[in-house]
């Protein structure tokens, strides 16, 4: 423990350190562009620096337990203190949100979208990272509160300024949606904090601290649990998002830049299920064993539904939107099975989502700026034009529809298989129905990612964009379209930026071990309470 | 399980086998046309890498066949030799991956290594010159890197990984030549159909493993074996893997893929159909024997139907009735593939285990065999059409050693007696009669009565008669553009330079290169003499005995071969071939005759001929009501439902958010609290201003707003409640 005390200091490094690098870019001027994106991307690669020597020293034999765990005072008055700690559980995912920082802010390097001003956007993209580290690593609801909410209001100005032409409805939907379910999910907090401290036999000792609430969370009445569980389920199943709370999704990421896209699908959506898997769960497991048919059944809709919605677009962005919805929805029906199995699932699946969909958001970021249009009908013949970066969508397509040996299969193949054997007091009949509808629906993932893949990359490029149409073929080598001016190939900033994300897909997939022992053990102890 | 000395060193190691090929396709997609100093390390772009790794294997696999022959001689219920690793782990249990050797898996391994060699090396002078050279040897190679993990798989899930990854390679090749549309929509309705039916097999494995908690084939069969296992569960999970196997193995109904899968180029066609992916449906049904012996209730008295056997036996009908219509000498012998899978799984309904799995093993060989001569004609007789009546016959005498090969292999598919496919079909025919199916041994005698009338005439089209069109060295003006040869796509950059009309091409004097006719003349010899290991006539049962360990249940033991019992099919064999003979002669000869366009004529027959031109209408009824006419609205509608419905309820309480708060500004804000509130906002706006002018201020006033209100329903709550 010694060790572990020692070392405390690192989680708040590696979560404020961002921080430090904004106000040095304050003092920096406008005009210093390269100066900017310098300590940007400095601090963002020290981040990740301290994040991975935290990994170094995580104490993997017992990922169960909290680790760097520190305790202060912090609002005494509300008995708000800064806890913060670390288990197998955070540990990926507060890693995951330093790589796609340092990541998206490489490809930033020459992809600054319009109307420019560097360094407002490299900070704001600074500040995001604190909130989503600082989310994963608090262990206290008011602390926890704060940094979910300060993930908002980057974001906000992210696809509000540097957004599509329908920004201004985009970012204020996605702030004022967010905001109905976090309001919801503070009075949530605050009635659980009440209704255990009005419980407890020694209520001086009640705080926001987690602990607290695993402790005291499972003697709250049935039906006050119920109503309590309702609050933070609006509040997290507004962010992941579940069907129906989904709306602001497909416009806000459509609308936002492509870093803010991919951030938001890597990052920000995985703060509603880990919620979920943090806090709603073990706080209330007598109230999660009556959500969770409720849980199964909109995050089987929502598998179904989002695939649908992804068949009737027009627009590839929107399209890798709205296959979100269908991801988060086996993430959510994992989590709805209440087994450690699901839940490990549902962990991978949004280390794997993150990936997969960052990197189809990339992709269709890099497409938008080749064609200046992300109309599925006008493109066509991408393997011809960029092979590379056709083959790269070809690769993400296939690790989004599952494909087992890529990191997708791990999220989705055990999710359904934990939905034949949920826990003990789930109705076996309906998660087994959900199972099946489940696993239809990784046909619709095929048929849309495949349809889209089809007519994006395969054919000839369309004259509009420089090929020849089909009589390509007839004309010989009149002008080759692979020489066409406008349309590169993958660029060097973009090879820096995605190259890790491509082996991570590749290595998750073929050796899963990886993340799931660090998952498991801390999962196991979560479910233990479902077991009895 | 044996323990690691006494298996022998090929045993142990058999995972290396499909190993090698899947470092080899990494070293092809990554290598194949890197350069240094402007040399290439891969003076083959990757071909040589590929033909390395598959004889690599194949050479381990010729070990293992030896060790297990050795393994099992005189033992009288071989154990399997496995092998496993920790993949991965979660909730408490372990998920291995490794290999499970027994004599099924050691038949496929050679099969497979075997096939995929060959198929290579013919490749070489196939696809010589083509756009994607590299990227097809790539993709060879990792194709059969995938079926030789399925084949050894030790669990369900490393079954379901080398499954998915022949999926993706049957996508990549079959629309290898993406740039033409067909081609890729084939690719996509071939991985479309086949994920249908993985729905079941994922479904399949998730019932398996909730009933038993294991993954591992041995414990599955254990599992299924055990008396107290419910009969309900093994039900489903039958039928729910069933469905998988309806998928890869292009079953009714799910079959029609697999014709469309000619557009990829014919090695891998012949790839494909005879050794790989299509055989894994049978293979998976073979595998998991038990659960389907006791779900389907197999074998019991009284039962004299059942899903497999039913599945199994329409399909080689409907799918013998489909190669009748075909021009396109590949789709003849796609659906002839799809009619002999049915056998496969027939055999397997009625319980004759051994004769569906050896004809598994003698099919690879003729069936490929046939494919590569297609080939062959085309690439060098009918200047790359596939289409008999136009561009093929007379061929015979010009290309003698793939007519000889392709006679040989069709006398074998054809269940000629003495040829490889008679000892494996006709125990199929034998054993469902003994076995108390008799529809099922009609259904097979019809059908080998229909299979020698399609080879008859497809033989009849290609290789008699008076040479049309390209193979009489002439090229159609309107070759290229006419819609009849939709299916002609084996064209490649080097014959990519469009003919010019009426012009004699020039090719080979005598037949195809060495590097095509080498692995005809190895499979045409095999196509005759690989019925040998298990001739019921002659009293052989080598395969048997090597291989019966592996069915895992106890089955009732076949029927003795008399040739008594034989000749109705020999008879039906050769009826189908003068039938058939004689109407070709009809229909396609010279001479004039009444039969010529009695299908424009008799408006019976007519329809009938539509009828089977339109493959049964299932590809309409797929694709034009199912995919367009159910799934496209739907999906339309959930569309139309969210951007409507649900988002009009959100886009409403903005709208009235903001109402309500514009009205409480005015009126309460403005009148009453001139403070806190109206201050902050106004800080919140001068900052948010150069941003965004408009929005930032009232997000902030709603920010205050909700919290005040979070704060107070929190106190509701907390009232109501204590």
């Amino acid at each position: 423990m010694d060790v572990l005390q020692n070392q405390q200091w690192l989680l708040s490094l590696g979560t404020f350190l961002p921080m430090v690098g904004v106000l040095v870019m304050l003092f920096i001027p406008n005009r210093d562009e390269a100066m900017v994106k310098g300590i940007a991307v400095l601090t963002a690669a020290a981040t990740l620096a301290v994040g991975v020597y935290t990994a170094a020293k995580f104490d993997y034999g017992h990922a169960a337990r909290l680790q760097f765990f520190t305790t202060n005072a912090w609002i005494r008055p509300i008995r708000a203190t800064y806890t913060i700690g670390l288990d197998g559980i955070s540990l990926p995912l507060y890693l995951l949100s330093m790589v796609i920082t340092l990541l998206v802010m490489v490809y930033s390097w020459d992809h600054v979208p319009a109307p420019g001003n560097p360094k407002a956007f490299f900070i704001l993209m600074l500040v995001l990272q604190t909130g989503m580290a600082g989310t994963f690593i608090a262990q206290d609801l008011i602390l926890f509160f704060v940094f979910f909410e300060l993930v908002l209001l980057p974001m906000y100005f992210m696809i509000g300024v540097w957004g599509g032409d329908n920004r201004q409805y985009a970012s204020l939907k996605f702030f004022l949606y967010t905001m109905f379910g976090s309001a919801l999910m503070l009075v949530a907090f605050i009635a659980l904090f009440v209704v255990t401290k009005n419980n407890s036999a020694t209520p001086e000792l009640a705080s926001f601290k987690f602990q607290w609430f695993i402790e005291n969370g499972g003697g709250v009445a049935k039906n006050t649990a119920i109503w309590i569980f309702a609050g933070m389920f609006i509040g997290f199943a507004v962010k992941v998002p579940m069907f129906p709370f989904h709306t602001w999704l497909p416009d806000a990421h459509t609308e936002a830049p492509t870093q803010g896209s991919v951030i938001l699908a890597a990052i920000l959506l995985k703060l509603g299920t880990y919620g979920f898997v943090r806090i709603a769960l073990p706080f209330l497991p007598q109230a999660a064993v009556k959500w969770a048919p409720v849980i199964g059944v909109l995050a089987v809709i929502g598998i179904i539904y989002g695939a649908l919605g992804c068949l009737a677009q027009t627009d590839m962005k929107r399209l890798i939107a709205f296959s979100s919805v269908a991801h988060m929805g086996f993430v959510m029906l994992g989590i709805s099975t209440l087994t450690t199995l699901g839940i490990d699932a549902a962990l991978f699946g949004m280390v794997a989502h993150g990936l997969i969909t960052g990197m189809l958001f990339f992709l269709a970021g890099s497409v938008k700026e080749r064609y200046h249009t992300l109309q599925i009908s006008r493109l066509s013949g991408m393997l011809k034009q960029m092979p590379r970066l056709g083959w790269i969508l070809g690769f993400c397509a296939m690790a989004s529809l599952g494909l087992p040996g890529l990191a997708g299969f791990w999220g989705e193949f055990p999710a359904i298989l934990s939905a034949y054997s949920p826990a003990a007091g789930l109705s076996q009949v309906l998660f087994r129905t959900l199972m099946v509808i489940a696993a239809v629906g990784t046909v619709l993932a095929a048929s849309y990612l495949l349809w889209l893949y089809q007519r994006t990359a395969f054919g000839e490029p369309t004259e509009e964009f420089g090929g020849h149409g089909s009589h390509a073929h007839a004309a010989g080598a009149a002008a080759n379209p692979e020489h066409h001016d406008d349309i590169e190939d993958v660029k060097i900033f973009e090879w820096i930026a995605w190259t890790p994300l491509l082996i991570a897909i590749v290595v998750f997939g073929v050796y899963p071990q990886l993340m799931f022992k660090i998952f498991d053990p801390a999962v196991n102890q979560l479910t233990a309470v479902f077991r009895k | 399980m044996l323990s690691a000395e006494a298996a022998g060193w090929f045993l142990e190691h058999a995972w290396l086998i499909p190993l090698i090929p899947g470092v080899a396709f990494a070293v092809i997609i990554l290598f194949g046309h890197y350069e240094v100093n402007g040399k290439r390390v891969l003076p083959w772009s990757g071909a040589e890498v590929g033909i390395a790794s598959m004889t690599a294997a194949l050479v381990l696999a010729v070990g293992t066949t030896y060790q297990w022959i050795h393994h099992v001689r005189g033992v009288a219920e071989a154990e399997p030799v496995t092998k496993s690793w920790t993949w991965w782990q979660s909730g408490g249990l372990r998920f291995g991956l490794g290999e499970h050797i027994d004599g099924l898996a050691v038949m496929l391994l050679l099969l497979v290594t075997f096939i995929s060699t060959l198929v290579q090396i013919y490749s070489l002078e196939y696809v010589r010159g083509d756009r994607r050279y590299t990227h097809f040897f790539a993709s060879l190679t990792l194709f059969s890197a995938g079926m030789l993990t399925m084949v050894l798989a030790e669990n369900m899930v490393q079954l379901i990984l080398g499954w998915e990854i022949m999926g993706l390679c049957s996508f990549l090749l079959i629309g290898h030549w993406w740039e033409e549309e067909a081609n890729s929509r084939a690719a996509l309705k071939a991985f479309l159909t086949v994920r249908v039916g993985d729905v079941g097999l994922m479904v399949g494995t998730a019932i398996m493993f909730g009933a038993s908690g294991t993954f591992t084939i041995s414990g599955l069969q254990a599992w299924a074996n055990n008396p107290s296992t419910g009969h309900t569960v093994l039900l489903w999970a039958a039928i729910a893997l069933f469905v998988g196997a309806i998928g890869k193995s292009g079953q009714f109904p799910l079959h029609t893929w697999l014709p469309d899968a000619m557009a990829g180029p014919t090695p891998v066609s012949s790839l494909l159909h005879s050794s790989t992916m299509v055989v894994a449906g049978v293979f998976l049904v073979a595998r998991l024997y038990p659960v389907f012996h006791a779900g389907l209730l197999i074998n019991v008295a009284g039962q004299h139907f059942n899903l497999i056997a039913v599945i199994g036996g329409i399909t080689v009908l409907i799918a013998a009735g489909l190669a009748f219509v075909q021009n396109d000498i590949k789709k003849v012998l796609a659906y002839s593939t799809v009619s002999q899978l049915g056998y496969m799984m027939m055999g397997l309904g009625v319980g004759a285990w051994v004769p569906a799995v050896f004809h598994i093993f003698t099919h690879a060989f003729f069936k490929c065999c046939l494919f590569l001569c297609a080939g062959s004609v085309a690439h060098t007789g009918s200047h790359h059409s596939f289409d008999m009546k136009k561009d093929m016959g007379g061929l015979a005498k010009k290309m003698p050693v793939t007519f000889i090969t392709w006679i040989l292999a069709s006398a074998a598919l054809c269940g000629v007696p003495l040829f490889s496919g008679f000892f494996s079909k006709d125990e199929i025919i034998d054993s469902a009669g003994h076995l108390h199916y008799p529809v099922f041994m009609i259904v097979g005698l019809i059908g080998a009565f229909m299979t020698t009338a399609y080879m008859t005439r497809a033989t009849y089209l290609t290789f008699f008669g008076e040479p049309r069109g390209a193979a009489a060295h002439f090229v159609h003006g309107d070759h290229a553009h006419d819609d009849q040869h939709a299916d002609a796509h084996d064209t490649h950059d080097a014959h990519a330079v469009e003919p010019v009309h009426g012009r004699p091409l020039g090719f080979a004097k005598t037949d195809s290169a060495a590097l095509l006719t080498v692995p005809l003349l190895i499979l045409g010899f095999l196509a005759v003499v690989a019925g040998y290991i298990n001739a019921a006539p002659f009293k052989i049962h080598l395969f048997e005995s090597w291989i019966h360990s592996s069915i895992g249940v106890d089955i009732p033991e076949g029927p003795t071969f008399e040739w008594v019992k034989a000749l109705p099919s020999i008879a039906l064999v050769v009826a189908g071939f003068l039938v058939s003979l004689a109407l070709c002669k009809q229909v396609f000869g010279t001479a004039a005759s009444r039969l010529k366009g009695l299908t424009q004529r008799n408006p019976v027959l007519g329809a009938g001929h539509r009828f089977l031109v339109n493959k049964y209408y299932l590809d309409d009824l797929y694709e034009k009501v199912i995919v367009h006419g159910i799934a496209h609205p739907i999906a339309a509608a959930a569309y139309w439902t969210n951007q409507h419905v649900l988002d009009g309820i959100v886009n409403a309480v903005g709208i009235g958010g903001r109402k309500t708060s514009n009205w409480i500004y005015k009126n309460v804000d403005q009148r009453l609290v001139d403070g806190a509130v109206n201050g902050s906002g106004s800080v919140a706006r001068g900052t948010g201003h150069a941003l965004q002018p408009v929005q930032s201020g009232k997000v902030s006033l709603y920010g205050a707003l909700l919290f005040a209100s979070a704060a107070v329903g929190a106190l509701v709550l907390v009232l109501v409640n204590s």
